[in-house]
């Protein structure tokens, strides 16, 4: 990601500001070092995902070894997002509105089923993936996943912090609603939500 | 037979219906109209003393024959026996009984679920609103067999609405059954509560795209 960008005609905006060169390369190293190993995580613990993003928390399984162990329960002082658990309409607007009121660097993890996908509640009442409401970073699979799913899904968001770089002027642009007050346009909604598995037998509005 | 039931008879006649025993529990039809008397009678009459209210839930069934049905599971913390008491809806579309919030105050928050969930109208309720669907929520009742399962808009339109809901809605202190401890509240806190705050329903036109 950006670091892949070399100084064309096409592009001549990034040359103009900073471009990947010795010293911001060097000086993303440090950033991106500093920014992995010390994520403080927002907890949205909504259903039995929790139990296990809390277990990830205690002694066993230690967050703290990846400098996490601060629940940040101000959006204000956190850099990553954990959905751990099914997300119903209701709370839509709230998710929402806690990842606009965190400051950039920010990151989202989707854990378990339900937040990625919807999971088994392919019902009226349930967001079909929380990517149709907030960016996604990490998607971890499970039902729920065990500790060890969600380490693993925070080491994959460590390295992708470390492939970061300043010279990327996208990276930190914030990505707000449009004038629909959607994330995604309607139809990418419904293609995300469509059902899929078990649940196309069960639906039956179709 | 269940004593109740018997005693129900000789009391009500016609208002009381069939009785039938399911897995060790009784249950007994009553008439819709008569439902708060017939329950006022359980409740405060001595021998019967049903004094607490478990449940109040509503049936429908997948037999589209079958009328929607209100469920009041009684108690008698007394006597230690159990009781339900069925009423069989008339109205398909528009299911109206009487409110027993008279009789318990536990009733309030079954009922507004009953009403939230199958639309069953409760008259003489003292605040019969939505209690877990929000507010605007426009797609109907969503435990009616006639409702798919993944709700009537599509997906795309449903993330539009919750996103468009304003999360910091709330009543007005004067809707509120707690309005006598308004002023041991700090007086911003009263400011902000003065008026209520709405999300707006859902523009009609729009749903239907």
């Amino acid at each position: 990601m950006g670091l892949d960008r070399t100084a064309t005609a096409e592009n001549s905006d990034v040359v103009s500001s900073i471009s990947p060169n010795w010293l911001t390369t060097r000086l993303d190293l440090l950033v991106n070092w500093a920014r992995s190993n010390s994520l403080w995580p927002m907890p949205f613990g909504t259903a039995c995902c929790a139990i296990e993003f809390m277990a990830t928390a205690a002694s066993r399984f230690d967050l703290a070894r990846f400098g996490m162990e601060r629940m940040s329960f101000s959006p204000r002082q956190a850099d990553v997002l954990i959905c751990a658990g099914r997300l119903p309409f209701k709370l839509a607007p709230v998710i929402r509105r806690i990842y606009d009121q965190m400051p950039q660097p920010k990151w989202v993890i989707s854990m378990g089923a339900c937040a990625s996908t919807g999971g088994i509640f392919d019902n009226y009442a349930m967001v079909q993936g929380i990517d149709t409401i907030v960016p996604v970073d990490v998607y971890v699979p499970g039902c729920p996943p065990r500790p060890e799913g969600l380490l693993y899904g925070i080491l994959m968001l460590h390295k992708k912090i470390r492939g970061e770089t300043l010279a990327d002027k996208d990276l930190r642009v914030e990505q707000l609603l449009d004038e629909r007050g959607l994330r995604l346009p309607p139809e990418r909604i419904d293609e995300l939500s469509e059902p899929f598995g078990n649940s196309v037998h069960q639906t039956r509005s179709e | 037979m269940h004593p109740s039931v018997a005693a129900l008879r000789s009391q009500f006649g016609d208002a009381v219906g069939q009785a039938h025993v399911s897995c060790g529990d009784t249950y007994v039809y009553v008439d819709p109209a008569k439902n708060l008397d017939i329950l006022r009678w359980l409740k405060e009459t001595a021998g019967q003393d049903y004094n607490y209210l478990v449940d109040v839930t509503a049936v429908e069934y997948r037999d589209v024959e079958r009328l929607l049905e209100v469920v009041y599971e009684l108690f008698s913390l007394k006597r230690n026996v159990p009781l339900r008491v069925k009423a069989v809806l008339e109205d398909r579309v528009n299911p109206e009984i009487d409110s027993i919030v008279p009789l318990w105050r536990s009733a309030d928050w079954l009922e507004r679920e009953v009403y939230d969930m199958f639309g069953v109208t409760f008259r003489g309720h003292p605040d019969l609103r939505r209690i877990l669907m929000w507010e605007t929520y426009a797609e109907g009742y969503p435990l009616r067999k006639d409702f798919p399962l993944r709700g009537r808009f599509s997906r795309s339109e449903q993330v539009r609405q919750a996103l468009n809901a304003n999360p910091e809605a709330h009543y007005s202190m004067e809707e509120l059954a707690i309005a006598e401890t308004n002023y041991d509240l700090p007086l911003d806190m009263r400011d902000r509560l003065r008026r209520g705050e709405r999300g707006t329903v859902p523009d009609p036109e729009e749903k239907s795209r």
